[in-house]
């Protein structure tokens, strides 16, 4: 069995020209854990994907598996198995050739095209030409170049767009064994919501530094600004928080105080003689949390 | 256990293999040469011996009649070599190339090793055809189709290279020009229409004609040893078969070198 050796990236910065697509991160990718990789569209993900595989050169800083890099791994095929986000097919080529042309270059055994159809159940479409594929076809294709060399590491870009409910089902019951097994599984996406449900961790970048790194709940951060009260005498209760420079709003059960915490509130009512009927700290969502870190365009 | 060069070789020999290209322009290729060939010898040998005949003796006709394998159908090994490195760009396929072996310089040592390989069995086939057709319309006229001569088998043998060397050429070309469409622009205006008047213009003054040995279809008709051109011309010898081998060898190698240190070298996203 493979085993996962942790990712290493260090000051990773890379410059387009005027566009500053990454600067300085770094992080480790611990092995024995699915990690996600997030940010909204055009945050760096696959710029920084890109430099650990050694496909964009870096303008400084490294990016390592367990201190060597990709391009200085002696059979990288069998270390690391990666996909990235653009179909990279010829369309004229049946499945089964492709995984072939590169099993070839990687020298691995001949099997290894026929095994990585089969663990992403592609089997029955081995000889269709990739054109014709869909786009979870393609996912799962490229999923399946990710494992020909049964690696220790996996470094997905956006492996879950595309897919339909059942194979976001499958790939994450997938990474997590995998994961389980010991092997190091990187996931970048741009949803959180997406990879809520399959990853331990979380790294998010926004404009290509390092915003948030963490256990996933880590996210569900408890320092949020809402409380939510109530009293038989509603309105009274929202005229005091108004007097005492709340912003307030009613619910339908309620109302909700912005910018606030629950002792505060409690005590303001306590106070002023409103017996309350209820009192909250809303807790934000996770989702939340994300677009709170990474600003406005993760929500596009 | 880094598969290395053969690895290398191997993965461009199943990619040449696993898509239709190579057989199409297989096809066509044949069915051209062997109209020309053909054509030709029919012509030609039909007017042979008549009292208006052309200046060319029965004994030069078989290989300038086998010639065509090269002379019109080098454009095909030159297509498919440029083709195989620029469909890479176009389908982003370089993306698990690269991944699968990240030494770059190998993996295109590897592809100008499998496409001359390659070159020189579109050479074999050009040659079945131009011979296939040529030699036996010569023999229905009555002319020795030459086929026993050691100069013809050594002719067949300097054709193959030749072809080997123009697929190598269109590697260096495509690396050199990534985009598909102006590889394929360049490679036709080039061979059609470019090089044929540069060689006609050229050969009207001695000095620009001692250049024009030098353009890549002037150095292949040199290693073949025979061609309508030279025929049609009554060009001066040109260079030796071995220099002209050697122009090729270096158009080549120059267009590979400076494709690896900037195309095949940038970053892949
Ligand atoms: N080859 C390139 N040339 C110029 N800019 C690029 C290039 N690749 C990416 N970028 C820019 O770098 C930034 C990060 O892009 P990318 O890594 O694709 O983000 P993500 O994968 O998170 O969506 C974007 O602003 C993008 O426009
Ligand atoms: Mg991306």
């Amino acid at each position: 069995m493979p085993t996962g050796v942790p990712i290493e990236f260090s000051g990773l910065t890379k410059t387009f020209g005027q566009v500053s697509a990454v600067s300085n991160l770094t992080f480790t990718v611990e092995p024995g854990q699915v990690t996600g990789f997030l940010g909204p569209n055009g945050a760096g993900k696959t710029t920084s994907l890109r430099m650990l595989l050694g496909l964009v050169r870096p303008t400084s800083g490294t990016a390592t598996f367990g201190g060597t890099a990709y391009a200085k791994l002696d059979s990288p095929l069998q270390t690391v198995g990666a996909s990235l986000e653009a179909a990279s097919f010829h369309p004229g080529r049946s499945a089964r050739n492709h995984l072939a042309v590169y099993a070839q270059s990687a020298g691995l055994p001949k099997t290894a095209p026929d095994a990585a159809l089969e663990k992403v159940g592609l089997s029955g479409y081995g000889d269709r030409r990739v054109g014709g594929y869909s786009l979870g076809m393609r996912q799962r294709l490229g999923l399946a170049f990710a494992l020909l060399g049964d690696p220790g590491v996996l470094v997905l870009d956006e492996p879950i767009n595309g897919l339909d409910p059942e194979g976001i089902k499958w790939i994450r019951l997938l990474l997590r064994a995998m994961a389980a097994e010991g092997r190091t599984v990187l996931i970048s996406s741009h949803l959180l919501s997406e990879v809520q449900q399959t990853v331990d961790d979380v790294i998010i970048i926004s404009h290509g530094t390092l915003v948030h790194r963490g256990e996933l709940s880590s996210l569900d951060t408890s320092d949020t600004k809402q409380v939510q009260v109530n009293a038989e005498d509603r309105d009274r209760l929202a005229t005091v928080l108004t007097e005492a420079g709340y912003q307030v709003s009613n619910l339908r059960s309620g109302v909700l105080v912005e910018n606030a915490d629950a002792a505060t509130i409690g005590r303001l009512a306590f106070e002023a003689g409103i017996p309350l009927t209820g009192l909250s700290q809303k807790r934000t969502g996770l989702e939340e949390s994300f677009l709170t870190l990474v600003g406005e365009e993760g929500a596009l | 256990m880094s598969a290395g060069y053969l690895g290398a070789v191997r993965s461009e020999f199943t990619k040449v293999r696993t898509t239709r290209l190579w057989w199409v322009l297989l096809v066509i290729m044949a069915a051209y040469v062997g109209l020309c060939a053909g054509g030709m010898a029919g012509i030609l040998g039909g007017l042979g011996g008549g009292a208006n005949g052309p200046v060319i003796p029965d004994a030069q006709l078989p290989l300038l009649v086998y010639s065509f394998a090269t002379s019109v159908g080098y454009v095909f090994p030159v297509l498919f070599g440029a083709l195989a490195v620029t469909s890479e760009f176009r389908f982003q396929s370089l993306t698990p190339t690269f991944l699968a072996n990240p030494r770059r310089g190998v993996v295109l040592g590897g592809k100008a090793t499998t496409l001359l390989i390659v070159g020189a069995l579109f050479g074999v086939v050009a040659l079945i055809a131009s011979i296939g057709l040529g030699a036996s319309l010569l023999a229905a006229f009555g002319i020795d189709p030459l086929l026993g001569d050691p100069e013809t088998w050594a002719f067949i043998g300097r054709s193959v290279l030749a072809m080997a060397l123009w697929s190598a050429i269109g590697v260096g070309l495509g690396v050199l020009v990534p985009s598909q469409v102006a590889a394929i622009v360049i490679v036709l205006a080039f061979t059609q229409f470019v090089e044929p008047l540069l060689r006609l213009a050229a050969s009207f003054t001695d000095w620009s004609a001692q250049v024009a040995q030098f353009l890549p279809g002037a150095a292949s008709d040199s290693l073949v040893g025979a061609s309508i051109y030279t025929a049609m011309s009554g060009a001066s010898a040109g260079l030796d078969w071995w220099q002209g081998g050697l122009v090729l060898v270096a158009y080549a190698a120059i267009a590979t070198l400076i494709g690896f240190l900037t195309s095949w070298r940038r970053d892949v996203s």
